[in-house]
C-alpha cells in the first residue's frame, strides 16, 4: 500500500497546495486505500495548512469520499428510477446472496463493498452497477454474479 | 398520420467539421461578432435552465477582469440523463472547440471541465484527448489551457455555484444568487459555465453558421437537443431531435403501446399524463428539458415513481437550507401516511402548498424544483397516490 505522505507528494506536485488541491487529494487518496482514515485525513489537513474539521467536513459532504473502510473493490448499485424499473431489486438480492453481505457492509476479507448509488447515466442500459471506476451496464442477477466471480479470482 | 418528429444528425457526426480548423476561424474573426451570432442563433443552454448562451458569454466579456474561467459542466445527474457521456465519448473535441471559442471571446485563458465522479472510466482517454487539445491550443495561438477535475458522487455539484465550491475545494454547497457566475464565478472571477452539449452547439453555430441553427426548431426553441430516452420503451437511447414537438409526436415514436405518462426533464422535471400528451410541447415554450425523457407505461405505479424521485432528492439535498433540507423529507413521509391511510387524501393540498413554498424559498435549483413532479403528479395521478 502507498504510503500517505508519497500520495499526497504526488498530488500536490501536480496541483499545489491550495485549498484547491484538496479534492485531487482527497479522491487520490480514495484510489489507493478504499477510504479516509483519520490518520489519513490529519496528514492531507497538514500538508493544505487547514484545519481536520474543515477537511472532514469537506470529504463527508461526497459520497464518493468514503470516511468508513471500504473493501479493495466498491460495488455501487444504481438504484434510481429507471434502473428501477429495469430489476435493480434482483441484482442487489443476487449480490447479497453471493457476497454473503447486505448493502453498506463489507466481506470479512475486506475485498467488497456493497453499496447503492443515484442515477450513473446509464438508464437506458439498466440496471447497472459500478466496481471502482468500472461500469457494468445491462445486468441480469446471473451476469452480476458472473463479474462478482471474476473479481474473486483477482 | 404523419409523424412530426424529426431526427437530426448534427452533433454524433464525426465528419462534418475538423475541430481545430474550427477553432482557427473563430479566431480570424472578431470575438464580438462570434458572440452576436451565437445570440442570433436563438442558441439556449442544454443543461436544463435554458439561459441564452450568447448573452452569457457578452456579460462574462463585459467583465474588466484579467482573470476568467470558461467551465465546462458534465456533471450529468439529473435521472435520466446520459447524453453529454456519450458526447464526451463520442465527439471530445467538439466540446473543447466550444470551450476554446468561448475562452477566446471573454478573454479566459483557463478552463475546467468538471465531470462526474461516475464518468471516471473515461477520465485517462478524456486527459489524453484534453492535453493533445491544449498543445494545439498553443500551436493555433491561442493561450488557453483547460483542465479536468472529478466530481465525487454529489448531484447537486452540477448546480453551476456548487460546482465551483467543489472545484475550489469545498462542500459543495450552492451559494446565493446574485451575483451570477459570469460576475462572481470559479475562484471568484468573471465565469462561462456551460453545458456539455451546449459547447458543441457554439462551434457547430461558429461552423456552419447561425442560419442552418435556425433553421431547426421553433420560435422560441431553436436548434435541435439531444434526448436521452429511457424507461417503458422498445427504443431506449439517445437521440437527436428537431425541438418544438409535442409529447404526442414523441410517444408515437418511442412509446411501447400503452405509455400512460412521461415524465419531461427527469426527476426535477414535469410529469405529462396521456390526455395532456397533444397539447404539452417539448422545449421552452412548454416544458424545458435537459434532455430526460422517461416513458411510463400503465403497468407502473406513478405512486412508486414520485417516492423515488423524493427519495432522490432528500438524498440529494445538500442540506444548506431549511425549506429544502426539512421540506423533501417532510413530503416524502407525507406521501407515505397518505398511502397508509394515516392521514387523509385532502392532505395532499397542504403538502402542494408546502412544495409551492420549496419553490419560492428554497436556495438553489434543487429545491426549487422538486415542486414540478411533485405537484405534476399529485395532480394527474391522485387515485394513485391515495390508493
Ligand atoms: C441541482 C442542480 C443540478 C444541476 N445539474 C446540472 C448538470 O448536471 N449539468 C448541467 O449542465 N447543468 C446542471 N444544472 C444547471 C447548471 O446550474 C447551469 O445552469 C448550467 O450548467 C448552465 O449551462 P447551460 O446554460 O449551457 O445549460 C444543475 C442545476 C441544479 C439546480
Ligand atoms: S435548495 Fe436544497 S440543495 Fe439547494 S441549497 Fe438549499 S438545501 Fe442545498
Ligand atoms: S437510473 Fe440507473 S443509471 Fe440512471
Amino acid at each position: 500500500m502507498t504510503d500517505i505522505q508519497e500520495i499526497l507528494e504526488k498530488v500536490t506536485s501536480k496541483y499545489g497546495k491550495q485549498r484547491s488541491a484538496l479534492m485531487p487529494a482527497l479522491q487520490a487518496i480514495v484510489k489507493e486505500k478504499n477510504y479516509l482514515s483519520d490518520e489519513d485525513i490529519v496528514a492531507v489537513a497538514k500538508t493544505f495548512d487547514l484545519s481536520t474539521a474543515e477537511v472532514y467536513g469537506t470529504a463527508t459532504f461526497y459520497t464518493f469520499l468514503d470516511t468508513v473502510p471500504r473493501g479493495k473493490y466498491v460495488i455501487r448499485v444504481c438504484k434510481t428510477i429507471s434502473c428501477h424499473m429495469a430489476g435493480k431489486d434482483e441484482i442487489i438480492e443476487a449480490l447479497q446472496k453471493t457476497l454473503k453481505i447486505k448493502v453498506g457492509e463489507t466481506t470479512v476479507d475486506k475485498k467488497f463493498s456493497l453499496l447503492t448509488a443515484n442515477c450513473m447515466g446509464w438508464c437506458h442500459k439498466g440496471p447497472v452497477m459500478l466496481i471502482n471506476d468500472e461500469v457494468y451496464p445491462e445486468l441480469t442477477p446471473q451476469k452480476a454474479i458472473e463479474i462478482i466471480q471474476s473479481y474473486q479470482q483477482k | 398520420m404523419e409523424n412530426k418528429l424529426k431526427k437530426v444528425d448534427l452533433i454524433f457526426c464525426k465528419t462534418c467539421q475538423d475541430d481545430i480548423e474550427v477553432v482557427k476561424k473563430a479566431l480570424k474573426r472578431n470575438p464580438d461578432d462570434i458572440i452576436n451570432e451565437i445570440i442570433d442563433s436563438g442558441l439556449k443552454g442544454r443543461g436544463g435552465a435554458g439561459f441564452p448562451t450568447g448573452l452569457k458569454w457578452k456579460f462574462a466579456k463585459a467583465q474588466p477582469s484579467d482573470i476568467k474561467y470558461v467551465v465546462c459542466n458534465a456533471d450529468e445527474g439529473e435521472p435520466g440523463t446520459f447524453k453529454d457521456r456519450e458526447i464526451l465519448d463520442q465527439v471530445p473535441t467538439k466540446v473543447l472547440a466550444g470551450m476554446a471559442i468561448c475562452a477566446y471571446c471573454i478573454g479566459a485563458k483557463e478552463g475546467f471541465i468538471y465531470l462526474r465522479a461516475e464518468y471516471n472510466f473515461m477520465l485517462n482517454k478524456l486527459n489524453q484527448i484534453v492535453e493533445e487539445f491544449n498543445s494545439k491550443m498553443k500551436e493555433v495561438g491561442l493561450n488557453f489551457e483547460i483542465q479536468i477535475r472529478s466530481g465525487a458522487g454529489a448531484y447537486v455539484c452540477g448546480e453551476e455555484s456548487a460546482l465551483f465550491e467543489s472545484i475550489e475545494g469545498k462542500r459543495g454547497e450552492p451559494r446565493n444568487k446574485p451575483p451570477f457566475p459570469t460576475v462572481v464565478g470559479l475562484f471568484g472571477k468573471p465565469t462561462v459555465i456551460n453545458n456539455v452539449e451546449t459547447f458543441v452547439y457554439t462551434a457547430m453555430i461558429n461552423h456552419l453558421g447561425a442560419q442552418r441553427f435556425k433553421e431547426l426548431g421553433t420560435q422560441d426553441s431553436r436548434g435541435s437537443k439531444v434526448f436521452s430516452v429511457s424507461g417503458d420503451t422498445p427504443k431506449a437511447g439517445i437521440y437527436e431531435l428537431e425541438l418544438g414537438m409535442t409529447v404526442e409526436d414523441f410517444v408515437k415514436e418511442f412509446g411501447d403501446g400503452d405509455t400512460k405518462a412521461v415524465q419531461v426533464g427527469g426527476a426535477s422535471g414535469h410529469c405529462v399524463p396521456r390526455k395532456k400528451f397533444e397539447n404539452t410541447i417539448i422545449g421552452f415554450e412548454g416544458i424545458p428539458t435537459g434532455g430526460s425523457m422517461m416513458l411510463f407505461n400503465s403497468s407502473r405505479s406513478m405512486y412508486n415513481v414520485l417516492k423515488d424521485y423524493l427519495e432522490f432528492f432528500t438524498e440529494e439535498s445538500c442540506g444548506q437550507c431549511t425549506p429544502c433540507r426539512v421540506g423533501c423529507q417532510q413530503l416524502l413521509k407525507g406521501i407515505e401516511a397518505v398511502k397508509r391511510g394515516e392521514r387523509p387524501a385532502s392532505y395532499l393540498e397542504e403538502l402542494k402548498k408546502l412544495a409551492q413554498t420549496m419553490r419560492i424559498a428554497a436556495k438553489c435549483g434543487l429545491g426549487q424544483s422538486v415542486a414540478n413532479p411533485f405537484i405534476s403528479i399529485v395532480d394527474n395521478f391522485k387515485e394513485e397516490i391515495i390508493y
